[in-house]
């Protein structure tokens, strides 16, 4: 336990990522088997102890401290777990007879509500002040110490020098402590069967296009449809959905897991019905989607009420067929898939799936032009496939392309800046910019729009770090403000109405296209311009 | 019957001594002041007189230029002040030249800690346990959730990692009067002699500390420095310099800050610090209260800093206490 709760100190302090993941991975790696394991299935999906919760922490404390003096204790730390190790009224120095990570689980895993009141003490009292957070973190559920799942997975890639793809497409096959993970990775033994399990397998990603050009003849042109990008997968009785980051994302989506009954994995975009419809219709679109706005409102959700699916009720539009009726198609090219997929759209409910329809285009520069032409809410541009390419996992130059839609842009004025992290942590380099909401020559104000850290050279950055230390006229902790004068062209996908913003408006990925040092500032945009661009 | 103490007055920018028309720590210009240690929220310029012991009254002037109307007064020391007043300062254990002031007037004694600690510290004498009726007590760190570690834990951590990265620096932020000068004393302690580079704000307060007989070692300062000399070294800075452009001159520094606050994790994760070192010259919880037990005082008075704990701690054992609001105290970068 020691170990684990140094890393756990370690991770919090730690802001870059290389040194996460090199944290991560020289624990995995010295660290004995089970205890890694238990360790890594903490940092990823968090472990579950259905006798341990947050309450049970606070109970525990009230029998030992003061309540008026634990909840003054409690407001000033901001954490359960962490005030408790803190208030637990036990050795502050390691009392050394610490557990391990497994004993402790051993442990968590047989206590009942009924005598978690005397075994987690007795656990707490052999743990310095660092060991009981971590291990109450860890019997909790929530580590937060900033590593994804998918960073523990890299670094557990990285560790014993395996890929993170094959690692992902492993993993939901095996459970905490996940020993056969470790056997395969760190002792050569045979991978893990992932035959009749819905798992995850790692998406194929693409390329920006930018500035290149492709035949046609050897590419074919789809839309990028602007929901989430999911994988369906079936098998032994069970569907599955997935995230980007292979999450399982089921529950949020419970009409989506009913819908596909047929051993497959599928990869398509999810989004939810709408009345305004993105695309041209065809024979394959069944109906519309709603903006990512709509969308918005189904994610991040445990559990869905009945009202959510059927206001807001989602289907997947299909890119890609990986496995049907149990053969991998994943080796054979694009054409082969999408016969596939046009063979099996006919056995799925029309309402929980369509296709995404082929763009069909006699020349690249008519394709431009389709593109320029498109300002669909629900397109984020075009995706361009190599006929012939397999389905592999991750990016891999030639394949696919992604030709998003030109941003849209606005002239912002500077009106925050904070500091950045990491290697940008002396610079001013996250700022916050603002509209006017009226005339500015007639006493106008700025009203803030939108924040960007990126779109900027190192160069420009170090001016931009002078400029706001020149012109700061108030400071509220870490934020500076400046006054009113540079003038920033900020590129951004597309704006929404949103009650969280006092503009009343939210921009998606917005970054500085330009810094317009020679522009004053009343010439920047209007609030006005930018309610134009929403499309709700 | 408890004592009357109506020629003691807590006002918010200072406690007044009604008879001898003295203040303590004034937080404006006073014509007499009686000052319990250097720090710029309990010490300030421009004081008709300025009584504190004579290390305080040095750091005052390095400061303000403070050296007209200072009455020096030794530890153990007793000033007659108009109006049947004593007052007689003790060590208080925080920084240099830092003391408690005990008042005495028609019977009744109340002590003024200022800031304290009761840790051992190789730059200040310790903090003498004395009897009074009123003990007016700091409460900087009064949650329990406060428990300073030992010292040598935190030196062994710094070390320990200095020792893991040569190639890098460790860049401690620490409070310029006290602090910074402490730390460099427990490295030196802790068998740590090579030399230590210094930031230039905090060069003036260490000779000081020198001039006073505290040995600090070899001291370098970052501006005549090469980058390269200063891998695998100790830097020192006041903490405003950590995420400063200052720090860009230095060989990939670790930051480090040396404070109490750093016992809390999201405190230290929001100042960007990657070694937090837990080390404070205020008094913790446990401090905190032993101290009170032992003083033994009729009635505690408790300053700046989280007062309602400890007033509920003083509730709890039965002990007469109250929260005085005063104003201008901070000490977020302790």
């Amino acid at each position: 336990m020691e170990e684990f709760a140094a890393l756990v100190d370690a991770l919090v302090y730690t802001t870059s990522r290389n040194a996460k993941l090199q944290l991560v991975a020289d624990y995995l790696r010295t660290t004995p088997d089970p205890d890694r394991g238990w360790a890594l299935a903490a940092l990823t999906e968090g472990l579950d102890f259905p006798a341990v919760k947050s309450s049970t922490i606070r109970n525990l404390l009230h029998d030992r401290v003061d309540p008026v003096l634990w909840s003054l204790s409690r407001d000033f730390v901001g954490d359960t777990a962490e005030t408790a190790s803190l208030l637990w009224p036990g050795p502050l120095t390691r009392p050394g007879n610490a557990p391990t990570v497994s004993e402790a689980v051993d442990h968590l895993r047989l206590m009942t509500r009924a005598n978690v009141g005397v075994e987690l003490p007795r656990l707490l009292d052999r743990l310095d002040a660092d060991g009981r957070y971590a291990l109450l973190k860890l019997a909790t559920g929530a580590m937060r110490v900033g590593v994804s799942a998918r960073l523990a997975k890299t670094a557990f890639a990285q560790a014993f020098g395996v890929s993170v793809d094959e690692v992902e497409e492993y993993w939901h096959a095996l459970q905490s402590p996940y020993t056969a993970l470790f056997d395969w990775a760190a002792n050569g033994a045979p991978p893990p069967d992932t035959g009749a399990l819905p798992l995850f397998r790692p998406f194929m990603l693409a390329h920006p296009l930018e500035d290149l050009q492709v035949d046609l003849a050897d590419y074919v042109a789809e839309w990028k449809w602007d929901g989430i990008r999911v994988q369906l997968a079936h098998a032994g009785g069970e569907t599955r959905l997935y995230s980007r980051s292979g999450d399982d994302i089921t529950a949020t989506f419970p009409e989506m897991a009913d819908a596909l009954t047929i051993p497959a994995v599928l990869d398509g975009e999810l989004l939810v019905r709408g009345s305004h419809q993105g695309g041209e219709a065809n024979e394959l679109n069944q109906g519309g989607a709603a903006s990512f706005n709509a969308l918005q409102q189904r994610l991040g959700r445990k559990s869905v009420t009945a009202k959510m699916l059927s206001e807001y009720p989602a289907f997947v539009r299909l890119y890609d067929v990986l496995l049907l009726d149990g053969e991998d198609l994943r080796e054979r090219p694009w054409t082969e898939r999408r016969a596939a997929l046009e063979g099996l759209l006919p056995r799925l409910p029309g309402d929980r799936f369509d296709l995404s329809a082929v763009v069909t285009a006699d020349h690249f520069t008519d394709l431009a032009t389709i593109r320029k032409g498109t300002r669909d809410e629900a397109i984020e541009g075009l995706m361009l496939k190599r006929r012939d390419s397999p389905y592999v996992a991750g990016r891999r130059t030639g394949l696919w392309y992604k030709w998003k839609r030109d941003p849209l842009l606005v002239d912002c004025v500077l009106m925050y800046a904070q500091r950045g992290n990491g290697r940008r942590s002396s610079f001013y380099s996250d700022y916050t910019f603002g509209c006017w909401d009226g005339d500015p020559d007639q006493g106008a104000e700025l009203l803030p729009v939108g924040k960007a850290y990126s779109g900027f050279t190192d160069e420009e950055l170090k001016r931009l770090d002078r400029h706001v230390r020149q012109n700061t006229v108030n400071r509220f902790g870490p934020v500076r403000e400046t006054d009113r004068s540079l003038v920033f062209e900020v590129a951004f996908d597309s704006v929404h109405a949103s009650k969280r913003h006092k503009s009343g408006l939210a921009m998606r990925f917005p970054r500085i296209h330009r810094v317009r040092w020679d522009k004053p500032a009343h010439e920047a945009d209007r609030i006005a311009t930018l309610l134009a661009m929403v499309q709700d | 019957m408890p004592a009357n103490f109506s020629w003691i007055r807590p006002e918010p920018w200072g406690i007044h001594v009604v008879p001898a028309d003295c203040w303590i720590d004034p937080a404006r210009e006073v014509p007499h002041a009686l000052v319990t240690h250097g720090h710029a929220d309990h010490a300030r310029g421009g004081h008709g007189q300025t009584v504190a012991t004579p290390a305080t009254l040095a750091i005052m002037d390095l400061r303000y230029n403070t050296r007209e109307g200072a009455v020096p007064v030794d530890y153990g020391e007793t000033i007659r002040l108009p109006g049947g007043v004593d007052a007689t300062y003790l060590p208080a254990g925080h920084v240099l030249g830092s003391a408690q002031i005990l008042l005495e007037h028609a019977g009744e004694r109340v002590i003024v800690t200022g800031d304290y600690k009761r840790r051992p510290d190789p730059t200040c004498p310790p903090f003498q346990v004395t009897p009074c009726d009123v003990f007016i007590t700091e409460a900087t760190f009064g949650l329990p959730v406060f428990t300073h570690p030992p010292i040598e834990g935190e030196m062994a951590k710094l070390l320990a990692r200095l020792a893991d990265h040569p190639e890098r620096c460790i860049l401690v932020g620490a409070y310029a009067l006290g602090k910074a000068q402490r730390v460099i004393a427990e490295l030196r302690r802790a068998g740590h002699h090579a030399p230590i580079y210094l930031h230039g704000a905090l060069e003036r307060m260490c000779r000081l500390y020198e001039e006073w007989g505290i040995d600090l070692g070899e001291l370098r300062l970052v501006s005549d420095a090469k980058k390269d000399e200063m891998r695998g070294s100790v830097v020192m800075s006041p903490p405003s310099a950590l995420n400063d452009r200052w720090s860009r001159r230095l060989p990939d520094p670790i930051t480090a800050m040396a404070s109490g606050w750093m016992r809390v994790r999201q405190r230290a994760r929001q100042r960007g610090v990657e070694l937090p070192l837990v080390i404070s010259d205020h008094a913790d919880w446990p401090e905190l209260t032993r101290t009170i037990e032992e003083v033994n005082p009729a009635e505690s008075w408790i300053t700046h800093g989280r007062e309602e704990a400890l007033l509920r701690w003083c509730q709890l054992h039965q002990r007469r206490a109250r929260a005085l609001a005063l104003v201008g105290y901070e000490d977020e970068d302790d």
